[in-house]
C-alpha cells in the first residue's frame, strides 16, 4: 500500500490534502468537521490584526460559472479575510489544534505591511501551538485596496521584506502564498526565497468578473447594482495554478524551494498532477465548497490506488517527477510527428471532429465516405493539432498516434527522421545556432 | 351485481372519475424548466445531425435544443415553427423512438438519446402559451387556394400560403379542425384540447377561413374548386376503414377502431363512453395499439391484440408495443380473424386461425382458437376513397389507390396538388403530412407567382 504520509517543510500530515486558507477554514465547526472527514490539514482562514473585526458584504459574496449540467468550473468571491475576533480564532486554533495533533493546522496572516504589525502577531499565533504560517500575498480583492493581500504580492521587494520580518520574529515555518495577479511568478517568488521563505504556494485567486446581469448592466455579484471584481478560482484554474507552479519548480533560482500546490484541485488526479509539476503538497478549497469534505475520501483513495498500480512507494517518488519535462517551446522536437487516429468502433459519429477540422483547422477529417457518414482522418492533410481529440465527447475515441522514425509522412511528403531538432538549429530561424559539425 | 371491470357486455362507468382523469393524463408530462435545462445540456450539437435528417420535416434540432439551452426558448421555438408549424402536437405525437431519437448519437452511444420530442414540446408550449406569433403575412398577393381538409397537412400548407400572402379557404367535412390530430390520436397524447389550440394558433396567422361542415363529394365538387380558385390543394386522408373479411363482422359490438378512438377523443364524459369487459383488437399498428391501450383505461378486464404476422412485422413502434404490454394489453401474433360469434346478434367471441409463412406467402394453419369477446374493433388498415374526387372532373391519377403526385406534390390535374395519407408514397405519420402541405404550398406559391403551369 503507497504511503501518502505527506512532510512539508518539517510539518508532517497524514495525507498531502490540505484546505486552504478560505471560507471552509473560518471556525472551529467548519475546521473540526473536515478533519473528521479526514483532510490532512487546514491553513486556517486569514487573520488580521487586533481591533475591530474586518466587515463583509451582506449581499452576494460569490458569483461563478459553469459547464454542462451546470457543473461549477469557477467561483469567484468577494469575501475579505476573516471578520471574526482575533482572540476567538486564537482561542479555537489552539484547541482544535489540540483535538487534532496529528493533523497540519497553520495560520493564513494578513497584516498591514509595516514591521510591528508582523511583530505583534506573530507570537500570538506561535502561542497556539500551529505548525506554520502561510503569508496571504494574494487575496485581489478588498484588502488590496488597503495596501495588504495582493497589493504586496505584486511588490518583490515588499514579499522580501515581509517575509523577512517573519523568519526573524517567529521559529515558525513559513509559507509565503502568491497571487497570480502578475506577469511573471518566478519574480515574486525569487524575492520570497531571498526573504528567507521555507515555501511558496500558489495560487491565490485571480483577478475576475464572473458574469453581468443584463437587465440591471451590473457585474456579479452584484451588491446593490453594483459589483467589483472578485478572485477567481475552482476547476477552470487548474491549468494557469499548473504552469505556475511549474515555473517556479524548473526555475534555476527557485529549482527546490518547496510548494504548496493550489488552484482548481478536484480529484485525486489534480492532486498528482501539481505534485508531479513540483508541488509538495496541495491545497483545496472550491471542490469543498462545491461538494462538501467528504470529496477527501476520493482523493485519499485514488491517489494511493494509482500510486500502487503504478508501484510509486511514497509521495516522494512522484513529486516534481514531471517537471524536467517542463521546457520551453524552442526546445520542442521539431522532428516528431503525430497523427490523429479515429476508434472506428467507439465513434458515435456526432461529427464534430469533422466540423472542427473543416471550419477551423486543416480539412483533415472526412464526413461522409461512399455516400455513408464516415469520420476518418486524412493523414495527408493531419498536422496532428489534438483539436479533435479535444471537442470528441468519447474520451479515447480519437487519439494521437505518433509516426515512427522513417515512416512516410503522408501530409510532407517525407520519412521521419529519427533525429531531435528544435526551433534553435532549424534552418527557418535567423537566430539559429550552427549546429556543431 | 357485477360492477367495474367485471360488468358484462359493452358498458360504461366501469371506474371512479379519479380513475378515468388518471388513466387519460398526459402521457409524457411536460418538462419543466429546470429539466429543460438540463436535457438539452445533453445535446452534443452534432455536425449536419442525425436527428436531423431523420426529421420529415427536417427541423434543425441541434439549434433549437441549443437555443432552450442558452435560455432563448422563442427562439427555439421559431427554428421548429420555421419547418413544422404544427411542432407542438408533433412533439407530442411523433414517434420519435424511431425517427429523431433512434438515430441520435447519445443513443447509438448510451441507449440514451436525448430527448427531443420532449425538448421540443417544451420551446413550442412557451410560445404558444404566450400567444407568439412569428410570422407576418406578405402582402396580399390577390391569389385565392381552396384546401381540401383541416388536418396536418392542409394546415400546414395553409399557414404557409397565407404567409406568402394568400387567401385561403379550407373546407372540411367535420365539425372541428385538426384532422387525425383532433379525431385519430389517443386522448393521452394530446391532452386540454391541444389539438384545438394548435389550429387556433396556426389560423392566427390570418387569411385561412376554415369552413367546417363541408365535404368534398356532397357539399362541392372538386370541378368548383378548380373553376373557382387559382389552386386546390387535397389533404382528404383516409375515409375507408378496411373489412375484417370474416363472417359475421356485422354484429353488435364490432367496430371501427378509428371511431372508437374519435368518439373519445370527443367525449366530454369518459364514464359514459362504453367499453367492453373483453375486448379483442385486429391489427398490429398505431390504431390497434391506441385503440386497444385505451380500452384497457376505460377499464375493460381484458385486451388482447390479435395481429396476422410477428412481432417484427407489427407496424406500432416499440415504444408503442411497450406501452400496451405496461397497460396489460395482451398481443399475440400469428392469428388471423375468421369467425366473429355472436349471440342474439351481440358479439360473443372470436375465431381466429393461427398463421405461418408458408414459403413468402402468410397462410392459415388450419388451428382454430376462439377468444372470448364482448367488443371487436377492427384496426386493420384505413384506404384511400377516391369516388368523392371523381365525376366531377377529370379524373385524377391515382397509384396504389391513393392519388399520385410528383416530388413537390402536384396531382396529375394541373392547380391541383395533394399532400397527407391520401397520396401514395406516404409513411402515414403527421410529421409527414406537414411536410408534404408545406412544400406543396412552397410549389403552389412558386407556380402562383412566376406565371407557371397554374
Amino acid at each position: 500500500m503507497a504511503d501518502i504520509r505527506n512532510n512539508f517543510i518539517g510539518i508532517k500530515s497524514p495525507n498531502p490534502f490540505w484546505l486552504a486558507s478560505a471560507p471552509p477554514t473560518d471556525k472551529a465547526y467548519n475546521v473540526e468537521r473536515a478533519f473528521k472527514a479526514g483532510w490532512g490539514g487546514v491553513v486556517w482562514k486569514t487573520l488580521g490584526e487586533e481591533g475591530p473585526p474586518v466587515v463583509n458584504v451582506n449581499g452576494p459574496r460569490y458569483g461563478a460559472i459553469w459547464g454542462a449540467d451546470r457543473r461549477l468550473l469557477g467561483l469567484n468571491n468577494i469575501e475579505l479575510i476573516t471578520d471574526r475576533d482575533l482572540q476567538t480564532n486564537l482561542r479555537e486554533m489552539k484547541q482544535v489544534k489540540m483535538n487534532w495533533p496529528d493533523r497540519a493546522l497553520i495560520a493564513s496572516i494578513m497584516v498591514p505591511c509595516v514591521e510591528e504589525s508582523w511583530k505583534a502577531i506573530l507570537p500570538l499565533v506561535e502561542e497556539t501551538g500551529a505548525d506554520g504560517i502561510e503569508l496571504n500575498f494574494g487575496c485581489p480583492h478588498g484588502m488590496s485596496e488597503r495596501g495588504m493581500g495582493s497589493a504586496v504580492g505584486q511588490v518583490p521587494e515588499y514579499i522580501e521584506m515581509v517575509v523577512r520580518w517573519c523568519k526573524q520574529y517567529t521559529r515558525m515555518p513559513v509559507i509565503t502564498k502568491l497571487t497570480p495577479n502578475i506577469t511573471d511568478i518566478r519574480k515574486p517568488a525569487r524575492a520570497a526565497k531571498a526573504g528567507g521563505t521555507d515555501a511558496v504556494s500558489l495560487i491565490n485567486t485571480i483577478n475576475s468578473i464572473t458574469g453581468v446581469d443584463l437587465d440591471s448592466f451590473a457585474p456579479q455579484p452584484t451588491i446593490d447594482g453594483k459589483g467589483s471584481h472578485g478572485g477567481y478560482c475552482g476547476p477552470a484554474v487548474k491549468p494557469i495554478a499548473m504552469n505556475m507552479v511549474a515555473e517556479i519548480a524548473r526555475d534555476p533560482e527557485t529549482h527546490g524551494l518547496p510548494i504548496s500546490g493550489i488552484g482548481g484541485i478536484t480529484t485525486w488526479r489534480d492532486a498528482a498532477e501539481f505534485m508531479a509539476l513540483g508541488a509538495g503538497n496541495v491545497q483545496v478549497c472550491t471542490a469543498a465548497m462545491t461538494y462538501g469534505f467528504k470529496i477527501v475520501q476520493e482523493m485519499i483513495a485514488g491517489l494511493e490506488n494509482w500510486m500502487d498500480e503504478k508501484g510509486h512507494a511514497s509521495l516522494s517518488d512522484i513529486i516534481g517527477r514531471a517537471t524536467p519535462n517542463v521546457t520551453d517551446w524552442q526546445y520542442l522536437n521539431l522532428n516528431y510527428v503525430a497523427k490523429a487516429h479515429i476508434d472506428q468502433d467507439a465513434c458515435i459519429k456526432c461529427g464534430r471532429c469533422h466540423i472542427a477540422c473543416e471550419d477551423t483547422s486543416h480539412q483533415a477529417i472526412t464526413n461522409m465516405v461512399d455516400g455513408v457518414r464516415h469520420f476518418e482522418v486524412i493523414e495527408a492533410e493531419c498536422v496532428g493539432c489534438n483539436l479533435c481529440v479535444n471537442v470528441c465527447p468519447v474520451e479515447g475515441c480519437i487519439t494521437m498516434e505518433p509516426l515512427a522514425a522513417g515512416v512516410v509522412d503522408q501530409r510532407t511528403g517525407k520519412p521521419v527522421s529519427p533525429i531531435y531538432a528544435n526551433w534553435t538549429t532549424h534552418p527557418n530561424n535567423p537566430m539559429a545556432k550552427v549546429a556543431a559539425e | 351485481m357485477a360492477t367495474g371491470h367485471f360488468i358484462e357486455g359493452i358498458a360504461g362507468g366501469r371506474l371512479s372519475s379519479e380513475q378515468y382523469a388518471d388513466n387519460f393524463s398526459d402521457l409524457h408530462p411536460p418538462l419543466d424548466h429546470h429539466e429543460a435545462l438540463v436535457e438539452s445540456d445533453r445535446c452534443y450539437f452534432c455536425y449536419d445531425a442525425p436527428c436531423m435528417n431523420a426529421c420529415p420535416t427536417s427541423i434543425d434540432i441541434p439549434l433549437f435544443i441549443r437555443q432552450i439551452a442558452t435560455g432563448n426558448p422563442l427562439g427555439s421555438a421559431k427554428t421548429i415553427f420555421d419547418q413544422n408549424i404544427l411542432g407542438g402536437m408533433c412533439a407530442r405525437v411523433c414517434p420519435t423512438e424511431t425517427l429523431c431519437e433512434e438515430v441520435c448519437v447519445r443513443e447509438v452511444a448510451e441507449g440514451k438519446p436525448v430527448q427531443i420530442g420532449r425538448l421540443q414540446r417544451y420551446a413550442t408550449d412557451v410560445a404558444m402559451s404566450e400567444g407568439k406569433q412569428f410570422y407576418k403575412r406578405a402582402e396580399a398577393t390577390g391569389k385565392s387556394i381552396a384546401v381540401v381538409g383541416a388536418g396536418p397537412a392542409g394546415l400546414a400548407a395553409a399557414h404557409r400560403l397565407a404567409r406568402h400572402g394568400h387567401e385561403v379557404t379550407i373546407l372540411e367535412a367535420r365539425p372541428k379542425a385538426g384532422g387525425l390530430n383532433e379525431y385519430g390520436i389517443a386522448a393521452y397524447k394530446s391532452v386540454d384540447d391541444f389539438a384545438q389550440a394548435e389550429v387556433d394558433y396556426v389560423t392566427a396567422i390570418g387569411g385561412i377561413d376554415i369552413q367546417n361542415g363541408k365535404a368534398l363529394g356532397r357539399d362541392f365538387q372538386l370541378a368548383d374548386l378548380m373553376r373557382n380558385y387559382d389552386a386546390v390543394f387535397l389533404g382528404l386522408g383516409l375515409g375507408g376503414v378496411n373489412a375484417l373479411r370474416a363472417d359475421g363482422e356485422d354484429a353488435d359490438g364490432v367496430a371501427n377502431a378509428v371511431e372508437f378512438i374519435a368518439e373519445l377523443r370527443q367525449a366530454s364524459d369518459l364514464s359514459s363512453l362504453p367499453v367492453g369487459r373483453r375486448v379483442v383488437v385486429i391489427g398490429g399498428g398505431m390504431t390497434a395499439i391506441d385503440a386497444a391501450v385505451q380500452s384497457k383505461l376505460l377499464g375493460a378486464e381484458e385486451v388482447t391484440i390479435c395481429y396476422r404476422r410477428g412481432q417484427e412485422h407489427m407496424n406500432a413502434s416499440g415504444f408503442e408495443q411497450d406501452l400496451a404490454a405496461a397497460n396489460g394489453v395482451t398481443i399475440r401474433h400469428w392469428l388471423q380473424p375468421k369467425r366473429v360469434i355472436a349471440e342474439n346478434g351481440k358479439v360473443s367471441g372470436i375465431e381466429l386461425e393461427y398463421t405461418a409463412m408458408s414459403g413468402d406467402k402468410l397462410a392459415g394453419t388450419g388451428e382454430r382458437l376462439t377468444l372470448v369477446a364482448d367488443q371487436v374493433f377492427k384496426a386493420i388498415g384505413q384506404s384511400f376513397v377516391p369516388a368523392h374526387l371523381n365525376g366531377s372532373a377529370e379524373a385524377i391519377e391515382l397509384e396504389g389507390g391513393r392519388i399520385k403526385v410528383d416530388a413537390e406534390g402536384r396531382t396529375s390535374l394541373a392547380k391541383v396538388w395533394a399532400g397527407g395519407d391520401c397520396i401514395f408514397g406516404g409513411d402515414d405519420l403527421t410529421v409527414s403530412a406537414v411536410a408534404q402541405g408545406r412544400d406543396a404550398a412552397e410549389s403552389i406559391h412558386r407556380a402562383l407567382t412566376s406565371n407557371g403551369r397554374a
